[in-house]
This record gives structure tokens, C-alpha cells and sequence, in this order.
């Protein structure tokens, strides 16, 4: 490469902000550190919108996200300063996990201003800090835009490719499993952050999902998300107990029950999201009325809980028997529709199943005595479920353990992990066993699996069965939670989970054939609409934009399972790392 | 001896078309038989139907002394009758070494499989080298070579062919026909089905011209190489 070459070469690398790159740096590092001084500061002077963001020195609400955005920016800001043992957060130096940090300031700042002049009606309710708060997070996105463009000639697509960072070797396992650990104290604090913005709070959580959208976003480009993702394959177990020590450290970080009762809510249907899983990730088969199978667990459960509205009213089974019964009766549920139908194909089986879903709710609805047999009492449903007792611990009483106390909806939430867990195991099991190469022989070419001697029939109907009889297990306690069942959430789509559409979109969104994706994409759908209450009207629609948005951009799901991002897109190297046992892999990508 | 396949009289429709039109011929263990024929003759049809994915209409279909009519495709597999389909119906998400192990799924002996997926790999080295590489990837003629490495792992006593030089390059098409050559010297019975008849005939025993739907002409292969009629309408000479 001769002089001139690279002399053209940096000047076409110039953002697209013609500044000097010292300056650049420097505007970014102060802008940063400006956002965060000003969330100390009173953004209005009323107490009336969310979070009360009227108090000097106490950051509330809008403003907490402020400062975690803000130093988010300063840290990356850092990494372009050669500060020793930041490279580590942006190996390459690059761009656009900058500018991608500087944009969730901006977002979370700019949001919060916008919002606050539209709740209270005009300009004039910004407080000084507000406007100082507007001017420090658009520093650093002018400073990034004036820093080396990533992809020169591009323009601003340049900015959304994600860049080439290199992927060192493994740490030391110590390190990684602190690592591991110090990734899901992370998330467990992000989630429980969200889960605590109250209900009435919409701006808060907005502000939220701009700030982590972006946040991600930035540590997908710096490669970090690739590498963590590396590092926990490497110690799948211990991540995986990690995961659920989290979960169960939850209702310890929460103060009041209404939070467990939605983790608890969240979990049921993650669950069942996963046994979804089975039937349309791993197998490939189209079920569109699998909330049904819920539904059939829920309502076996009901009826045998000892409830006074149950048709069997004296019936009262011990829990391990309820959850049994539930189970089996999805399970034969599952076999009386999968035996007929499964020999279907693609479009025709999801016209079936959606049928069925909806042949279950209108049945349900009519089974009251009145228009059929009395056996689910109507449209009123079976309530007054009582609590369940396991051995001699009665789940509806709160109890201290230590000096937390621990309310009804916690004990659920542990007795729903447990299933959880099982589900997972169960899940995991059957994915890397025989039965699991046939459901993906059958998902890739139905024809030549039945070449290699795969009686497709019966292992589609097991695949279908399972899937059927895990959705039961959740349906039992799910039952218990609610203190009743009812036909009405049983439907096909509809405003709030759980229903057909929400966990296919589970599934999908979260990524096909993962074990964690599912649970993601679940824990995202449950929680959006619960705490964006004002979308009501809108959810559907809001939803649909979603999805489509989605799948333009990223139609493998948040998690991708390495086999699906080889379906879409034409590259060979799949962006979850390559294992070390896979050369090949990485060879030909190379 | 009776053959290791014997087929009787087989008629295989479409609805009311009728693609196989009563057609008799059988295999000898060790031997390796081919069809040949145009487009539309039946070929494809005969081996769908032997391998149990359609239905034949009447006629009888005998393999290794048992009679195949009515047994559904998975247990014909179970039987010892390999299948390598037209278009190659490779997994194309699985990685090689995965798409061979799918070909052993009816097997359980562990070290065999090993074994015989390191013959696979002895066989077409190209699938050695990217075993880990998702099948996709390959070429044509690499998916050509996998998919006939993968109807061999489950030890078929009878390999059943579909067209392997199907849309390949001159030169890869004679790489699968060496191949061919060596797993008959190796002893693997085969029925081959090939549009390319001047190669097929050159390596089988036995030779049947198909015309839309019926078996016009038989004999060993050598013989048909030099019928007069075979030259002209499928070897391409005047």
C-alpha cells in the first residue's frame, strides 16, 4: 500500500461530523459525564409525572437510567483513550458500540424531556436540568458521529453492521465462571429494575427498554454479547444453575408480592413457551392453538383441587397427583388431536390446531349444564381453588425465612422454578437424544427422514404429546396461582398472554430450538404489555408492528440457534461463536 | 438361488395416470442392475415405490424373501433397502458428520457406526475434511457423495441409486460413477437409475430400457452398450 493510499484512506474514514478525532473523543467523554451530573439535578417542577424527577440530588425513576446510560457512554468514551484494561470492553477500537452507547443517553434523556412536555402540557414544565440534560447526551452522538466511520462510502447503514472484533482464546475457568457470575448478577438486577417500575410508570419503562435496547445493541457490537455467549457454552451446567439460583434470588429482592406474582406469572408461561418449543423449534410443526393444552392441565387441576365449584367437589387430590392428572390429560389430549392430524402437512395441521384451540375454549364455555353437560362450569369458571399444601407447608400462608417473608406468590414462584427446571431438563434431554435427531431430520426433510428409516407418524405424535403434557404440568399450578380457571385467556390471540399467538411469538422472537431464547422472548411478551398499560388499545397492534420489524431484521430471533442463522443468512459463519470443535466452521468463514 | 429383489408385475398411478405399466426384472445379490430410460419413463416412480413411498397399484414386490407390498417406507429401510433419492434430499442445516449419523439412526452399535462413517470418509475424502461443515454448503457433487455416503451407513443389503449424476459437472459425474465401480468391487448390490445410460450400462450386469412406463429391452449390460436401438436412442449416435 503506497503513502497516498492511506492518506485517502483516513479521509474517507471521517464520520460524517468533520471534527478532529481528539476533539470527538473529548466531546463524547464530557457529554457522557454531563448527562450524568445533570440527572442530579430537578428535570421539572412537578411532581405529577412519573417517578418525581423534581428533587435535587436524588435521581429518580428516568433519571437512574440517565446515569446508567451516561456511564455506560463514559466507559465506552474511555475505551477510544487507551485507558489500561478497558480494551477488553471494545477490543477493536470500534465505532459504532460508541456511538450505540451515546444514542441510549440520548434516547433516555430526549424521551424523558418529550414525555414530560406532552403529560404536562408544554415547554414551559422543564426545569433547568432538564434542558441540561437534553444539550449533555447529544454531545456524545455528535462526538461519535465525528469519530473514523466504521464501514467508509456506507453512509449510516455503516454504522448498523456490526463490526469485525477479534475473538480472543479462553480465560482462565475461574475467570470465566466469575464472568458467568458477574452476567447474571447483571441481568438480574436489569430484570428486577424492570419489573419494579409500577405499573402506572409507562414513561419510566420506556425509557428502559430504550436504554437496553441500545445498551445491547452496543455490547453486540463490541463483540462482548458473542464472547459472554462463548463463555457460558463452555460451562453450560454452571450457567444453567446460575440462571436459576437467580430466579430464585428474586423474591428476595422484592418487597412486596405483586412482583412475584408477575414472576411467578412469567415463569408459567416461559414454560410452557418451552414446550411450545418442541413442537415448533425442534420438530418444525405449525401448532397454533397450543395454549389449549394449557388450559386442559388448568382445568384437569381444577377439578380435582377440592374446589366447591369443581364438579367433583369432594374429589381433592394431594398436588403430586393434581399436576400428574393435568398432565395426562393434555397428554391424551395431545394424542387425540396429533393421531389425525399429524399425518397433515405445514398449512394444513395449523389450520387443525387453530381450530382445536378454539373448539377447547367454545366447549369449555358451553359445559355448564345449561347448553351441554355440566362439567367447567361456564363462562364463570371453577374459582376458590384452594392453596395447595406441600408437605404440610401451606403455600398461601407467607413465611419468614430469616428476615424477608415471603408471600404467597413467592412460594409459587419456587414451586413453579421447580417445574421449570424439569421442563428444561426435559427439553435438553430430548434435544441432544435419538428421539431429538429425529424431530430435526423431520423439521429439515420429512422425505429423506423417512429414507433414513424415521417412522415420521409416531415421532411427530411424541414430539406433539410431550409438548401437550409439559404445557399441562404449568397448567396445574398455573391453576393454584390464580385461585381460578376460566375459558376466557384460552384464546388464539388476544390483548395479554397467555394465549397461541403470544407464545408462538415467544418462540419465534426468542429464537427457535433454544433452550433460552423461548424463556427470553416469554419473560419480554409477558412483561411489555403488563407495564405499558396505555397501549391497551393498541397492543395487537403494536405487537403486529413489532413482529414484522422483527423479522426483517432479525428472523433467526434474539438467540440464535446456530442451525437457523445458516437458513438466514448467506453467510457461513453463524454469529454465536464458533466452538473449538468446530474448525471447519470458522475456516471457511474465514 | 432366488434373487435378493424380485420384482413382479408392478404397476404404480397417479390418480388415473399410470406411470409404471407392468414391469417385471430382479436383482441378483452382488449384482448391480440399472434403469435407464428418458424423462417420464418410471424410473424414479419404481424406486419410490420399492423403497415404499408410493403405493403400487397391483404387482408384487419380493426382497430378500419377503414380500414388500404394503410395508411402509421406515421398516423397508429396516429391511436392508437403501434409498439415495433424486435430488439428493440431503439435511441441509446438519452438518456432514450429522447427516451421516441420521443415515445409522435404525443402527445401535456405536463402534460400527464410527467405523462406517470413517469409511464414508475413506470413500469421498471431501466429506472428511469438512465433517463439521453444515451440508448446505456443498456442492452438488459433495451433496451427491454425501447423500450416497449416508444411504450406505445403514448397511443396506441393497442400494437403490436415484439418478447420482443428476446436474453435475463431467467431471464429478465420473468421480460418483468411480465410486459406483468400487463399491461393486467392494460387493454392495445396487440398483442404479441414470439418465446417462452409456456410463451406467458400463458398469451393470444387468441393463432394462424403460419407455414410458414398460420395460422394452433387457439384457447384461455389455449387450445393451452394443444394441443397435440403445445406441441410437440413448447414446446419442445416428
Amino acid at each position: 500500500m503506497t503513502h497516498t493510499t492511506t492518506n485517502i484512506a483516513t479521509e474517507t474514514q471521517r464520520g460524517p461530523v468533520p471534527l478532529p478525532a481528539p476533539a470527538a473523543r473529548a466531546l463524547v467523554s464530557l457529554g457522557a459525564t454531563g448527562t450524568i451530573a445533570s440527572a442530579f439535578l430537578s428535570w421539572t417542577y412537578s411532581s405529577n409525572f412519573p417517578g418525581d424527577l423534581t428533587i435535587y440530588g436524588y435521581p429518580a425513576g428516568l433519571q437512574i437510567l440517565a446515569i446508567v446510560a451516561g456511564a455506560l457512554t463514559l466507559l465506552y468514551s474511555l475505551t477510544l483513550w487507551n485507558v489500561r484494561g478497558l480494551h477488553r470492553l471494545n477490543p477493536a477500537g470500534a465505532t459504532s458500540p460508541v456511538l450505540m452507547t451515546a444514542l441510549s443517553a440520548f434516547t433516555v434523556c430526549w424521551f424523558a424531556a418529550i414525555a414530560i412536555a406532552v403529560d404536562l402540557g408544554g415547554l414551559v414544565n422543564l426545569a433547568p436540568g432538564a434542558y441540561v440534560a437534553v444539550a449533555a447526551s447529544a454531545l456524545p452522538v455528535i462526538g461519535a458521529l465525528a469519530l473514523p466511520h466504521p464501514a467508509p462510502g456506507t453512509g449510516l447503514r455503516g454504522y448498523l453492521t456490526k463490526p469485525d472484533q477479534p475473538r480472543p482464546g479462553p480465560l482462565p475457568a475461574l475467570a470465566e465462571r466469575a464472568v458467568i457470575t458477574l452476567g447474571t448478577a447483571v441481568a438480574l438486577i436489569v430484570f428486577t429494575y424492570g419489573i419494579g417500575i409500577n405499573d402506572d410508570e409507562s414513561e419510566t419503562f420506556i425509557g428502559y427498554l430504550l436504554a437496553i435496547v441500545f445498551a445491547t445493541w452496543a455490547l453486540v457490537h463490541a463483540g462482548l454479547l458473542d464472547r459472554y455467549a462463548g463463555i457460558s457454552a463452555r460451562h453450560k451446567g454452571f450457567s444453567a444453575t446460575l440462571a436459576f439460583v437467580a430466579v430464585a434470588v428474586f423474591p428476595f429482592t422484592q418487597d412486596n408480592d405483586h412482583n412475584a406474582n408477575l414472576g411467578v406469572s412469567i415463569l408459567v408461561f416461559a414454560t410452557v413457551a418451552l414446550g411450545l418449543n418442541i413442537v415448533v423449534g425442534l420438530t418444525g410443526l405449525l401448532d397454533l392453538g397450543y395454549v389449549a393444552f394449557l388450559g386442559v392441565g388448568a382445568y384437569a387441576a381444577a377439578l380435582v383441587s377440592g374446589s366447591e365449584f369443581s364438579r367433583f367437589s369432594g374429589v381433592q387430590f394431594p398436588f403430586w397427583a393434581a399436576a400428574l392428572t393435568g398432565m395426562a390429560a393434555s397428554l391424551v389430549f395431545g394424542v387425540l388431536i396429533g393421531a389425525p392430524t399429524l399425518r397433515l402437512r405445514g398449512d394444513y395441521l395449523a389450520i387443525v390446531t387453530l381450530g382445536f384451540g378454539e373448539i377447547f375454549r367454545i366447549a369449555v364455555n358451553n359445559l355448564d349444564g345449561v347448553s351441554g353437560p355440566n362439567l367447567t362450569n361456564g363462562p364463570n369458571g371453577i374459582s376458590r381453588i384452594p392453596d395447595l399444601e406441600i408437605f404440610g407447608f401451606n403455600l398461601g400462608d407467607a413465611h419468614d425465612v430469616g428476615s424477608f417473608t415471603l408471600g404467597r406468590f413467592a412460594n409459587y414462584l419456587f414451586l413453579m422454578l421447580f417445574f421449570t427446571a424439569i421442563v428444561v431438563l426435559v427439553f435438553t434431554r430430548a434435544a441432544d437424544s435419538r428421539i431429538g435427531r429425529s424431530w430435526i431430520a423431520i423439521r429439515e426433510d420429512e422425505t429423506a427422514a423417512t429414507a433414513m428409516g424415521i417412522n415420521g407418524f409416531r415421532v411427530k405424535l411424541i414430539a406433539f404429546a410431550l409438548g401437550a403434557a409439559l404445557a399441562g404440568l404449568a397448567g396445574t399450578v398455573m391453576a393454584h396461582v390464580n385461585y381460578s380457571v376460566n375459558p376466557q385467556p384460552y384464546q388464539f390471540a388476544g390483548a395479554a398472554p397467555p394465549n397461541s399467538a403470544f407464545l408462538l411469538a415467544a418462540v419465534v422472537l426468542g429464537g427457535m430450538g433454544t433452550v433460552s431464547g423461548p424463556l427470553l422472548g416469554a419473560s419480554l411478551l409477558y412483561l411489555i404489555p403488563e407495564k405499558l398499560q396505555f397501549l391497551k388499545n393498541y397492543e395487537l397492534f403494536a405487537f403486529g408492528i413489532a413482529l414484522v420489524l422483527l423479522m426483517r431484521f432479525r428472523p433467526e430471533g434474539i438467540i440464535a440457534n446456530r442451525r437457523r442463522q445458516l437458513e438466514f443468512h448467506d453467510s457461513n459463519t453463524p454469529d454465536t461463536p464458533a466452538q473449538p470443535d468446530e474448525p471447519a466452521v470458522t475456516k471457511a468463514g474465514a | 438361488m432366488t434373487a435378493l429383489l424380485e420384482v413382479q408385475d408392478l404397476r404404480v398411478a397417479y390418480g388415473k395416470i399410470e406411470a409404471v405399466k407392468g414391469i417385471s426384472f430382479s436383482v441378483e445379490a452382488g449384482q448391480v442392475v440399472t434403469l435407464i430410460g428418458t424423462n417420464g419413463a418410471g424410473k424414479t416412480t419404481t424406486l419410490r415405490t420399492l423403497s415404499g413411498l408410493l403405493k403400487p397399484t397391483s404387482g408384487t414386490i419380493t426382497f430378500d424373501g419377503k414380500p414388500l407390498t404394503g410395508t411402509p417406507a421406515h421398516k423397508i429401510v429396516a429391511l436392508g433397502l437403501a434409498h439415495s433419492p433424486e435430488g439428493r434430499h440431503i439435511f441441509p442445516r446438519l452438518s456432514i458428520a450429522e447427516n451421516l449419523q441420521l443415515g445409522a439412526f435404525l443402527r445401535k452399535d456405536k463402534d460400527g457406526i464410527e467405523k462406517d462413517i470413517q469409511r464414508a470418509y475413506d470413500l469421498f475424502p471431501i466429506l472428511g475434511e469438512r465433517r463439521k461443515q453444515a451440508a448446505g454448503t456443498l456442492s452438488g457433487g459433495e451433496q451427491q457423495m454425501l447423500a450416497m455416503g449416508r444411504a450406505l451407513m445403514s448397511q443396506p443389503k441393497l442400494l437403490m441409486l436415484d439418478e447420482p449424476s443428476m446436474g453435475l459437472s463431467p467431471i464429478m459425474m465420473q468421480k460418483i460413477m468411480s465410486t459406483i465401480a468400487e463399491l461393486k468391487a467392494q460387493g454392495t448390490t445396487i440398483l442404479l437409475v441414470e439418465q446417462n445410460a452409456q456410463a451406467a450400462l458400463s458398469l451393470a450386469d444387468q441393463g432394462h430400457v424403460m419407455e414410458v412406463g414398460s420395460i422394452v429391452l433387457s439384457g447384461t449390460g455389455q449387450d445393451l452398450l452394443h444394441d443397435e436401438s440403445v445406441r441410437k436412442a440413448y447414446l446419442g449416435e445416428d
